[in-house]
């Protein structure tokens, strides 16, 4: 142990000396630092022992010159038996303890500008000019200025251009999320007029299936899942009303502005159309818990934390979850704005409606009348109206009076978390009660007749009979898509701040306010708060949400942001690479109407986009995370796009666009580890082979292959997914039936298409299909000898043969090739 | 040992650099050879060290959903009888929370009979004589309470240390700190025995964490993990034919793009041959003894599906997989609670102390920390769904005071923690918080539980939240 500790303290001290002779840069390497790890004790909020560290030095904790008789090194290096200093979290890297000792070694100069650095982020973007260059001529927009003048200035050439394979590849899945076809791929390569990659960009962006695309990452900001949440989970039938939503306005280019407008407070527009109050679903995304029991208070304050989360994460990319118990610690965002923010949405209640697609209405009409009278009678062939109507005034008994009657306690408890708004129709006369509300009613009752009734063997019978009957008479009738989404309560409650983030205190009374450091809402011509505060989120003078929005679609064609914490632009947030290029896009975004897609027709048409995404040996210890963009990103695909890849380049795909969630094949023993074990219903036909993004998100049990890559939980918003690399992941791919179907059909497509008929045109034809590319003659061997493996094993296992692709099983070994190129790393990656 | 620091042993290059000598390097060593690969790329499971000396390296966690009735179980409580059918004094339920009954409702007496067992003289009740009868290794807590009283909260706190989402679970913060020691099986591995649990995969979610650190479902019966099984028509052979071209068109990737994802990606291919392998023999008992199995209770009902995630648990620390997560739902005993937890203890009691004796006759107790207990407990007043069947009453959710127990991995056994009043409503005597359970469980792992913190969102979180002190009195050699 001791020759171990021995050892280890030299490689220590060894690096210490190294470092100390490199040169500290204030901003880059000792103001962070001092930041992430010193501040929140020594600093503006707090200064234990006396000691503050945000204002400069001289300080006692620092002898200018002289790293070895400072004591903010001896803490930190914990020598001499003292406590070590941060006390919470890892303990400084030998590096920063270089960096810290370096910059103390050449002088401890604070730079008088820093002094008190307000939070670059709120200052207001204004727009830069281009840098100007050594040698422009490689830059082919703006973008290009900003990123090559940071390159020049670090002595380093940009990547050269990709090929032109790779080029219509990574646009394809960066845009529509597909990969190219094979013809689409030679009408690039034969298209040698100027502009051939801008007409492709061009053609991308057009297609239907952009909005597909850039929904994803929206609707994982957006929490969205097709179920409550928390233990029952129950399915949302109609959460996807919302996504067909978002991926119409993608498709449109909405603009951002209204985009955030009306997914804030589309329903409080003047005349608000049923779309407008379909984007209101953003907030619908929010769990619900209907574990009976759950105190309703606390489950609506529950939701409401999590709304304003998610509109600061979303619009903001602010942590502001953590002024729900105290000010924020390290970002100027108080408690009281906390609850300020929260003030905007406590007047709004959930709602459903009819949220009909086009050529629902006509049919509906129509068939109502009868529906209306047939329902009627199965209902009082029951004698339902009266067996409810008793049912009712126990319930309503049993609210005014608990603790009476425990069997009747039970039955409210559970209504009130299963039936929404339960206690609110029940308050109400029948007659104001409106057609939705009484029928969800109704059809509670017949479900859950209460404790006199369930006795009665002979009647449950009857009730569940009668259940299944008004189900496949509903069945029977053409219906309206419902949806979820928010309406403004009329005689909104107060609104408190709650202490320590707890709903069961409530302190002072607040008011709608936006954060105070940022700059004022506009007065409004009494226009409804919640209205106002989605008009100021993307008025020009919010220096946040036109930053945070571009820097995430950065973030999706780069693979890092520019503010690489895409998540956080407060202190604890990295600072962005290139603060310049930022506030040129944000500037840029707002100046070109805030459209998305010509924000991705210049990013994509740059040539930093464009740039080769092969390391460079030579800058990998500089720059391992390429924030210098010297080069594009190898990325491997969300777990969507990886389904999308194999089921597109297998021709399995179907295209449809948008429409109710699916359920693929999933492996047994999912859903069974569940609360409900809620039934997995296989959907049929060409229903399975719909994109990732229409696969059923439960959230309790989610589709394992996407949960095996990375997709996020939905459980609160995500604004970065993560990249692993797993051997779940492999077993995925390997062996999965939909990836194994998938192999079958591509192998039939080849052998099928492939216009030449020999090992080595097959081989090209699948490379066309799943990589966009021709195959090396190294590649084309491995293969052939793999082939050829394959074939002496399956000659003598007919079964297996069979088994493998009972179509033709005499070119199983195809199905083997197909499966091959599936799997390849290449494959699951934008290069 | 100088306590290291993790962000210094995140790569494998700096884990060369800092570990020289240090445990796993060897291991690390074969594990390149035997995939003829000396490159650098990061491995965020290979083996790591705590930031001290650890006295357990693996965990196997008993979870019973759903919230065991303690005063049923662990703390016998006879004064109940003398408040049978009365309701509690209005003092102690003032405030109170509860999620089904009134403040109102009487108490329920406890009808089973409690006896004190081995040296140590600890009180079990007769429904769990085998877990008993491992009193003088068991370290058992009266006084835990819990924030929560849902089960989906409670289990989000018990297993994440917060009541909100997307944190990481215990075992994904093990995993993340410790990494893996098996070569061939995931380090987080998770099994199930009766209904599903209100938290699903929450319950063994990575939150922020990457997602290599989530736990693997391992299913007893049929395919032990998802995808496992080679497709029909696949044999091993021509799977591992498969996985070499894979991996040949790989490497030439690999050498054209320079880039480390492509080496991560042979090794995952490999790891996932490996399991293809390891899980299968994992689940083959035919080499364990007959009298291996009669102990756990393999081939009996109705203890047969909890002796065999039991003896999976303890196959699978064998080989090296850090954290078990065996969930078995559910102890949820709103009604009924005579028949229901009568029932619960006969499926899990007999192998429960089996997978003791089993770790303690092997050698494995003392490096194997073993925890048993739900996400809260039950009321001493009773629950009445039904006025005309009030006998078979159950109990509500008691978060306020309830029981769990430890055994093994530096955990002092034979002792009881904390003391409740006489009525088992309220603790009256050392209590133990969830986040000090957590953090009392880290540290027998070798984690400062302040210090074990993952940067996420601009700021550093930790399983202990912001709270949490190590309970010393359970400590071995404390």
């Amino acid at each position: 142990m001791k020759l171990k500790a021995l050892i280890f303290t030299c490689l220590l001290g060894g690096f210490s000396i190294a470092l100390a002779q490199t040169k500290a840069d204030f901003a880059r390497d000792v103001e962070p630092l001092l930041r992430t790890r010193c501040y929140l004790c020594h600093g503006a909020q707090a200064q234990m022992n006396g000691l503050r560290l945000d204002q400069g030095f001289p300080s006692k904790a620092v002898v200018a010159g002289k790293s070895g008789e400072s004591k903010l090194i001896h803490r930190v290096e914990a020598r001499d038996g003292v406590q070590v200093m941060p006390p919470v979290g890892a303990r400084l890297t030998p590096e920063e303890i270089g960096k810290l000792r370096a910059w103390i070694d050449q002088g401890a100069v604070w730079p008088v500008h820093d002094a008190r650095p307000g939070l670059w982020s709120f200052q207001p973007i204004r727009r830069p000019a281009a840098p100007a260059l050594k040698d422009a001529s490689w830059a082919r927009n703006d973008i290009d200025k900003f990123v090559l003048a940071k390159l020049e200035s670090e002595s380093i050439r940009p990547s050269p251009e990709a090929d032109r394979p790779t080029l219509i590849r990574r646009a394809s899945l960066d845009l529509i999320g597909l990969p190219p076809t094979p013809a689409e791929t030679a009408e690039f390569l034969n298209d040698k007029g100027p502009g051939a990659y801008e007409r492709v960009i061009a053609r991308l962006l057009a297609s239907p299936h952009y909005g597909e695309r850039w929904a994803r990452p929206w609707l994982d900001v957006a929490r969205y899942a097709d179920s409550d949440g928390y233990e029952k989970d129950l399915v949302r039938p109609y959460a996807w009303r919302y996504r067909h939503w978002v991926i119409d306005a993608l498709n449109r280019d909405m603009p951002y502005d209204r985009f955030t407008i009306e997914q804030i407070a589309g329903d409080l527009l003047p005349k608000a159309t049923v779309d407008q109050r379909v984007a209101t679903g953003f907030h619908r995304n929010t769990l619900t818990n209907r574990e009976a029991g759950s105190s309703q208070d606390e489950i609506r304050f529950e939701q409401l934390v999590d709304r304003t989360n998610t509109v600061s994460a979303a619009w903001l990319g602010l942590t502001t979850g953590c002024a729900q118990c105290h000010n924020h610690k390290y970002d100027p965002i108080t408690h009281k704005d906390y609850y300020q923010l929260m003030s905007y949405f406590r007047s709004a209640e959930e709602e459903n409606i009819d949220a009909p697609l086009a050529g629902e209405m006509g049919a509906y009409l129509r068939a109502r009348p009868e529906y209306d009278r047939k329902r009627a009678e199965l209902l009082g062939e029951n004698n339902v109206p009266a067996l409810q109507a008793e049912w009712e005034r126990n319930i309503r008994q049993a609210i005014a009076d608990p603790g009476k009657r425990l069997d009747w306690d039970f039955w409210v408890t559970s209504m009130t978390a299963m039936l929404d708004g339960a206690r609110k129709i029940l308050a109400m006369e029948p007659d104001a009660r409106t057609r939705q509300q009484a029928a969800r009613l109704t059809d509670y009752f017949v479900s859950n007749p209460g404790p006199v009734n369930a006795k009665d063997p002979e009647l449950t019978k009857k009730l569940r009979e009668l259940r299944t009957k008004l189900q496949e008479l509903s069945a029977k009738f053409p219906s309206l898509t419902q949806a979820q989404v928010l309406a403004e309560n009329p005689a909104p409650p107060k609104n408190f701040l709650y202490l320590k983030g707890d709903y069961r205190s409530p302190g002072p009374e607040v008011r709608p306010a936006t954060l105070e450091s940022l700059p004022a809402l506009p007065p409004s011509a009494g226009e409804p708060p919640r209205l106002a505060l989605a008009r100021w989120l993307v008025s020009r003078e919010n220096p946040l949400t036109s930053r945070v929005a571009v820097n995430r679609m950065w973030n999706e064609f780069f693979g890092r942001g520019i503010v690489k914490t895409v998540e956080d632009f407060g202190t604890q947030g990295d600072r962005p690479t290139h603060p310049e290029l930022l506030d040129y896009l944000a500037s840029e975004f707002m100046d070109r109407g805030w459209s998305m897609k010509e924000m991705h027709r210049m990013i994509t048409t740059s040539a930093a986009y464009r740039q080769q995404s092969h390391t460079r040996p030579e800058l990998q210890g500089r720059d391992p995370d390429n924030a210098l963009i010297a080069r594009q990103a190898r990325l491997r695909l969300p777990a969507e796009l990886l389904r999308d890849g194999a089921l597109a380049s297998s021709g399995l795909l179907n295209v449809a666009i948008g429409g109710r969630s699916v359920r693929p094949p999933q492996p047994k023993g999912v859903v069974e580890l569940t609360y409900g074990s809620a039934k997995y219903v296989e959907s049929e036909g060409a229903e399975r082979y719909r994109r990732g993004l229409y696969v059923h998100f439960q959230r309790t049990s989610p589709h394992p292959q996407l949960m095996n890559f990375d997709a996020p939980d939905s459980h609160v918003a995500c604004t970065r997914r993560r990249r692993s690399n797993t051997s779940l992941q492999a077993l995925n791919l390997l062996n999965d039936p939909v990836f194994l179907e998938a192999a079958q059909s591509l192998a039939e497509r080849t052998l099928r298409e492939s216009p030449g008929k020999g090992f080595a045109d097959r081989v090209r034809y699948a490379y066309e299909l799943c990589l966009a590319r021709e195959p090396g003659a190294k590649e084309v061997e491995t293969l052939l000898s793999y082939f050829h493996t394959q074939e002496r094993i399956l000659a003598s296992d007919a079964k297996g043969r069979a088994a493998l692709y009972p179509l033709d099983p005499g070119s199983a070994a195809w199905v083997g090739v197909a499966s091959v190129l599936l799997n390849l790393d290449e494959f699951i990656t934008r290069e | 040992m100088t306590p290291l620091d993790f962000a210094r042993i995140q790569t494998r290059r700096s884990f060369f650099r800092t570990s020289a000598g240090g445990i796993g390097t060897m291991a690390l060593a074969d594990l390149l050879a035997a995939e003829g690969r000396t490159g650098q790329n990061t491995d965020p499971l290979m083996p790591k060290i705590p930031h001290f000396a650890p006295k357990a390296k693996n965990v196997i966690f008993m979870f019973m959903e759903g919230g065991p009735s303690q005063i049923d179980l662990f703390d016998p409580k006879p004064e109940l009888q003398k408040w049978h059918g009365k309701p509690l004094p209005p003092s102690m339920t003032k405030d109170l929370r509860l999620a089904f009954i009134k403040p109102t409702a009487a108490v329920l007496a406890c009808p089973r009979e409690f006896k004190r067992y081995g040296q140590s003289g600890i009180e079990f009740s007769d429904y769990i004589p085998h877990i008993a009868s491992c009193a003088d290794d068991i370290c058992l807590v009266r006084s835990m309470y819990s924030d929560a009283f849902n089960h989906h909260p409670g289990q989000l706190l018990l297993m994440t240390g917060s009541t909100q989402f997307g944190r990481p679970t215990m075992g994904a913060w093990v995993t993340y700190g410790l990494g893996s020691e098996s070569r061939n099986l995931p380090g987080f591995v998770v099994l199930s025995s009766g209904a599903g649990t209100s938290g699903g995969a929450t319950n063994f979610s990575s939150g922020f964490l990457s997602s290599t650190y989530q736990g693997t479902v391992f299913r007893s019966a049929g395919e032990p993990i998802l995808y496992l099984a080679n497709p029909d028509g696949v044999s091993s052979e021509t799977q591992r034919a498969r996985i070499d071209a894979i991996r040949g068109l790989n490497e030439q990737r690999y050498a054209t793009t320079g880039d480390e994802e492509i080496a991560a990606r042979i090794h995952s291919y490999e790891l996932a041959f490996r399991m293809q392998t390891a899980a299968p023999e994992l689940l083959d008992f035919s080499k364990e003894s007959p009298a291996t199995l009669e102990m756990y209770g393999v081939n009996k009902e109705p203890t047969r599906p909890y002796a065999t995630n039991c003896l999976l648990a303890r196959r699978m620390v064998e080989r090296g997989v850090r954290f078990v997560l065996m969930m078995h739902a559910s102890w949820d005993d709103h009604t009924e609670i005579n028949r229901k937890l009568k029932r619960n203890c006969d499926i899990t009691d007999q192998p429960a102390a089996a997978l003791i004796k089993d770790l303690k006759q092997r050698g494995l107790l003392d490096e194997t920390l073993v925890v048993w207990g739900g996400e809260f407990g039950r009321t001493p007043m009773v629950e009445i769904r039904k006025p005309e069947d009030a006998d078979n009453g159950g109990r509500d959710h008691h978060p306020v005071a309830y029981s769990m127990w430890m055994a093994g991995g530096g955990i002092k056994g034979g002792q009881v923690i904390g003391k409740t009043d006489d009525l088992g409503f309220n603790i009256v005597e050392g209590k133990v918080h969830v986040h000090d359970l957590q953090a009392t469980i880290l540290n027998r792992l070798g984690f400062e539980h302040t210090r074990f913190t993952y940067r996420h969102m601009g700021r550093d979180y930790r399983l202990t939240d912001l709270e949490g002190n190590v309970v010393r009195k359970m400590l071995v050699g404390a």
